[in-house]
């Protein structure tokens, strides 16, 4: 890894101009230490579109400008509620989805187009699915779902080593017993072992896990999760967990960047940001999750709008509680929060939040005012 | 005095298979009283929807049920078809897990939630269409939702339709089968909120089934834990939520963190093994294998719930050794 | 790490030396191919139609070990024309004095294996075009769905005829007349069951392994379709040999071969009906009406062994 003295804002590669992906000023960058290592995978200004089928009728943003990067050996966490654009993100940077604009970088360089392009890519980046059942071929015995990856690339060597390697490592022992196993017979924290040991056959570099343990029963949840963190401390591997649950992001992540309606509202290491969250979403997102109780709950009104329909100016204005309740207005962003557009917030760096409200130069504005 | 309204007494659901007997449940007693929240954890294969099913005998019919189901002083399993059919919806009503999916695609959700009323109620067109309206403003959606059509609706909103059809004919009962699973924190918090508001307008009484320990500690005023078709602890929520007694209970307390606690931090927390299967259970304590204090007697013993503090028992065999408390933790 | 439960060992497998994963995997086919057999064997009505068909067939292949071909030869034919069934002459002759029994008989052959032929390219096809648009979806997919349903709704018997006169009266040439218009059926159902598939979690997954199209449809697609592709070929054996039968008795069949279809357009030519000659008429149709029955019957058998769910309970 080169070390790269210059600090990290991402340069748009000859991107339309409107996308500058700076964050808000005021936000001390230089002293900035993640600047200092190349992120293993980076994820500059993307959009994935998806138009609707006939031709005609809306396009559904699903990912609406996204930065994002993660170090070697971290675990990185991205949390949002169903429709956040957080498995598009996900499935793009694992070269599932196109991009219609913007760039995924691994090691530097970015991932190419078409299955053969991607091939060497996917050697390196792995996917653990969410349903562990249908992850699997209820007519491969798990011997053969396992060593797929390594036909699928041509890997040399005992593929019978290889594989009952790979069943050992997801902690299924002894292996050998279930090389004739069909999905069926196993239970469901087996099955998502078995999924794992397929990704780590191909001795990846990172792996992108969707709700990993959203669909296993509770008491199996946190073994997985260890699991996990052991395949970081023992391999070095990577890890971009993708889920819903803030709980998991707190048991397991480094770093945790939440998402609402196609973008990262809110980034930065695990605790600072579930213990001080900074951006109106998360701090109600918090309030409302059931392990976390110290919080006055703050119920927001209705769901999240739908990808075609994005709200000008700050996405998450029509729901805000602090621009209903007045806290924006006080602070005299509340007419920047109904009408001006949110620049992507930066895909690295100490916590930081894509809100009007937190903007130093604001802050700064607001005490000034009030004659401090 | 209030007379209790759900009293479940020692019962047991054995379903036949080709395979042979499963027992889903293995002697459970459990008391709710009217208007009281009470919720019932557990995991995959430990029973906690078969009891649902039970209480209002909605089980298939080469099953095998004993012990009684008092709903309101009346035995349930042994009731006529007829009473059962007019209790049914009128006095208890569930809202399945899965629920979204339980609504009929090629139906509009005014007309299913109007089938209810129909089945217990002669009531005009215009009366029924009226309540449809009604049942549906009360779990908060607008009246005119009653055209839509189940996949023109989010999950969220399907659910509260599911609720919406459940309290049609004003039970006193409500069983919640894993109401929001399958549903984002935010609208799970919703759905939560909708509940306690139902039962604070409606005097309704609540069972609430789900493997989120956390859910339960917040909506309920008491948790009874279940594994392998029996109950393993119970007590008042608070109680049994912050310290519980059982290791199993404990284990399924840490299987979600709590936000802010260092403990958990980069420190998840499982059990070994898997659930057991009704037909292949372990001896003595069914949980032994799993347990991260077992002891040799385990193996042995034949646990029952043990009283393991004010109004909480738990079936451990530490809680039965152990010194009686002289106050309250 | 943790303790996990391993899965109930099959103890037949774990004798002797340690099996290759590949072998056991052979082991466990073969086992499934054996339960379904005897899944099939319960079913009555299966058993009968393979019955029949074991007959028909064995009658065909054996045909000239039967009957020897002479007696199909016109110039060779000593029999009074169209007399009734006799002790010589079983199923009575025909116009030209042949025996209709020798007719039926050889006749068996030309109708079972055009029959067999169209199949083929009609099930080739079919599964080729309902692979292709039900995975990769999109564009290939309206592009061959619109052709697939051109094919569908061209009259069936006009396009025959149209292209029998074209390609000239061969076997081969109605066997793909009859291949090339059948095909749609197969397409819409093998196209229903490959979204379906392509659709799964474990294709996502597949792809995120690196694996390329052919892999996906090699080791995950066809697996899955295969079966379906077979209980619907028996169905359409039965429906080629019925054109068949129908493009013979319309004169567009092989003028030199024999065949049940052929036997009764000459039956009619001949005037058979007025006559009062049944004999002529009765064994080909009921050697049509037998076989396709028979096809019918083991097609339905098979889709009750195949989907578990249309078993009697």
């Amino acid at each position: 890894m080169s070390a790269d003295p210059v600090p990290l804002p991402p340069s748009p590669d000859g991107q339309a101009a409107s996308a500058t992906p700076i964050a808000a000023e005021g936000l001390a960058t230089t002293t900035d230490p993640d600047a200092l290592e190349q992120p293993i995978l980076e994820v500059r200004d993307l959009h994935v579109h998806f138009r609707p089928r006939r031709g005609r009728g809306p396009v559904a943003r699903a990912v609406d400008g996204v930065d994002l990067a993660v170090r070697q050996g971290e675990i990185v966490a991205l949390a949002g509620e169903s429709g956040c654009g957080k498995t598009t993100l996900a499935r793009t940077i694992l070269g599932l989805e196109r991009p219609t604009s913007g760039a995924v970088l691994y090691r530097g360089r970015p991932i190419g187009r078409g299955t053969a392009a991607l091939k060497p890519y996917r050697r390196e980046v792995q996917l653990v699915l969410q349903d562990p059942t249908g992850a699997l071929n209820p007519r491969q015995s798990v011997y053969e779902s396992v060593a797929e990856g390594l036909r699928i690339h041509g890997v040399k060597g005992d593929e019978e080593a290889l594989v009952e390697h790979a069943l050992a490592r997801s902690g299924l022992r002894p292996p050998r017993r279930f090389f004739l196993a069909y999905p069926h017979e196993l239970s469901g924290g087996q099955r998502q072992r078995v999924v794992i040991a397929g990704a780590l056959a191909l001795e990846p570099s990172m792996l992108v896990a969707d709700e990993p343990v959203s669909s296993l029963d509770a008491s199996v949840r946190g073994e997985i999760l260890a699991l996990l963190l052991g395949l970081v401390r023992d391999l070095g591997l990577t890890i971009l967990v993708v889920t819903h649950d803030l709980g998991l992001a707190w048991n397991v992540a480094d770093r945790l960047a939440v998402m609402y309606l196609g973008r990262i509202v809110e980034q930065g290491p695990t605790e600072q940001v579930l213990a001080a969250p900074m951006h109106p979403y998360t701090r109600a997102l918090l309030s409302v999750v059931p392990e976390a109780t110290h919080r006055e709950p703050q119920v927001l009104a209705g769901e999240p709008p739908d990808p075609t329909r994005v709200p000008v100016g700050c996405r998450f204005h029509p729901r805000c509680p602090a621009l209903a309740g007045g806290e924006a207005a006080r602070a005299g962003v509340d007419g920047r929060c109904r009408g001006e557009a949110m620049p992507v917030l930066r895909g690295l760096g100490e916590h930081h939040a894509a809100c009007f409200l937190t903007d130093e130069s604001v802050k700064k504005e607001a005490s000034d005012r009030l004659g401090r | 005095m209030t007379v209790t309204l759900l009293d479940v007494r020692d019962l047991e659901v054995t379903y036949r298979s080709r395979a042979g007997d499963v027992p889903a449940v293995r002697g459970v007693s459990l008391q709710l009283d009217p208007g009281q929240t009470l919720g019932l954890a557990g995991e995959s294969g430990c029973g906690k929807s078969t009891m649902a099913a039970a209480i209002l005998r909605l089980l298939p019919p080469d099953t095998r049920t004993s012990g009684s189901v008092l709903l309101d002083g009346e035995d349930v399993l042994t009731m006529r078809p007829g009473r059962l059919r007019a209790v049914r919806w009128t006095e208890a009503a569930i809202v399945f897990q899965g629920a979204m999916h339980a609504l009929n695609p090629v139906r509009r959700v005014g007309v299913q939630i109007a089938e209810a009323i129909h089945l217990h109620d002669k009531l005009t067109d215009e009366a029924v269409d009226a309540r449809v309206g009604e049942l549906l403003e009360q779990v908060g959606l607008p009246a005119r939702r009653a055209a839509s059509y189940p996949h023109e609706l989010s999950g969220g909103q399907r659910q509260r339709v599911m609720i919406a059809m459940a309290l049609a004919c004003s039970p006193r009962l409500l069983i919640a089968d894993e109401p929001t699973t399958a549903l984002d924190v935010m609208v799970q918090a919703q759905v939560l909120d909708l509940l306690a508001e139902l039962r604070r307008e409606l005097g309704l009484a609540l069972l609430l089934i789900t493997h989120d320990l956390s859910v339960l500690a917040s909506t309920c005023e008491r948790i009874a834990v279940m594994y392998a078709g029996r109950v393993v602890e119970e007590g008042p929520a608070a109680a049994v939520f912050d310290e519980p007694a059982h290791p199993y209970t404990r284990a399924l307390s840490e299987a979600f963190p709590t936000i802010g606690d260092r403990a958990s931090r980069k420190a998840p927390h499982g059990l070994g093994g898997d659930p057991p299967d009704p037909r292949e259970l372990p001896s003595g304590c069914e949980f032994h294998p799993r347990c991260p204090v077992a002891v040799p007697i385990c193996p042995t013993t034949d646990v029952q719930l043990w009283p393991a503090g004010p109004d909480r028992r738990a079936a451990c065999v530490h809680v039965r050794d152990r010194e009686p408390e002289p106050s309250a933790p | 790490m943790a303790q996990t439960s391993a899965p109930p060992a099959k103890d037949a497998e774990l004798t002797g030396p340690a099996p290759s994963p590949r072998a056991i995997v052979r082991a466990r086919r073969r086992r499934a191919a054996a339960r379904a057999w005897a899944e099939y064997r319960r079913n009555r009505v299966g058993m009968v139609g393979l019955a029949i068909l074991i007959v028909f067939i064995a009658l065909a292949v054996l045909a000239p070990v039967l009957v020897p071909s002479s007696a199909l030869d016109v110039t060779q034919a000593t029999g009074v024309p169209f007399s009734p069934p006799s002790a010589e002459y079983p199923f009575g002759t025909d116009e030209s004095g042949r025996s209709v029994l020798a007719l039926t008989v050889w006749g068996s052959r030309v109708s079972l294996l055009v029959g067999f032929l169209a199949t083929v390219i009609s099930v080739l096809i079919g599964s080729v075009v309902g692979i292709v648009a039900g995975h990769f979806g999109r564009w290939t997919d309206s592009v061959l769905m619109r052709v697939t349903d051109w094919f569908l709704v061209i009259p069936f018997l006009p396009l025959a005829i149209v292209l029998a006169t074209v390609l000239g009266p061969s076997l081969a040439n109605i066997a793909f007349v009859i291949g090339i218009t059948s095909w749609p059926g197969t397409a819409r159902i093998v196209r229903a069951q490959a979204l379906a598939v392509t659709a799964r979690p474990y294709i996502e997954r597949a792809r995120a392994l690196g694996a390329g199209d052919w892999h996906l449809i090699t080791r995950h697609i066809l697996p899955n379709v295969v079966p379906l592709i077979f209980a619907n070929t028996v169905l359409i054996v039965a429906i080629a040999i019925l054109s068949e039968t129908t493009l013979a008795f319309l004169g567009l069949g092989d003028p030199l071969r024999v065949s049940w279809g052929s036997m009764l357009d000459a039956a009619f030519s001949h005037g058979a009906a007025s006559i009062g000659a049944w004999w002529y008429l009765v064994p080909p149709g009921l050697a049509i009406l037998l076989v396709v029955l028979a096809f019918t019957m083991c097609g339905q058998a098979l889709e009750a062994v195949l989907n578990p769910r249309l078993r009697g309970r």
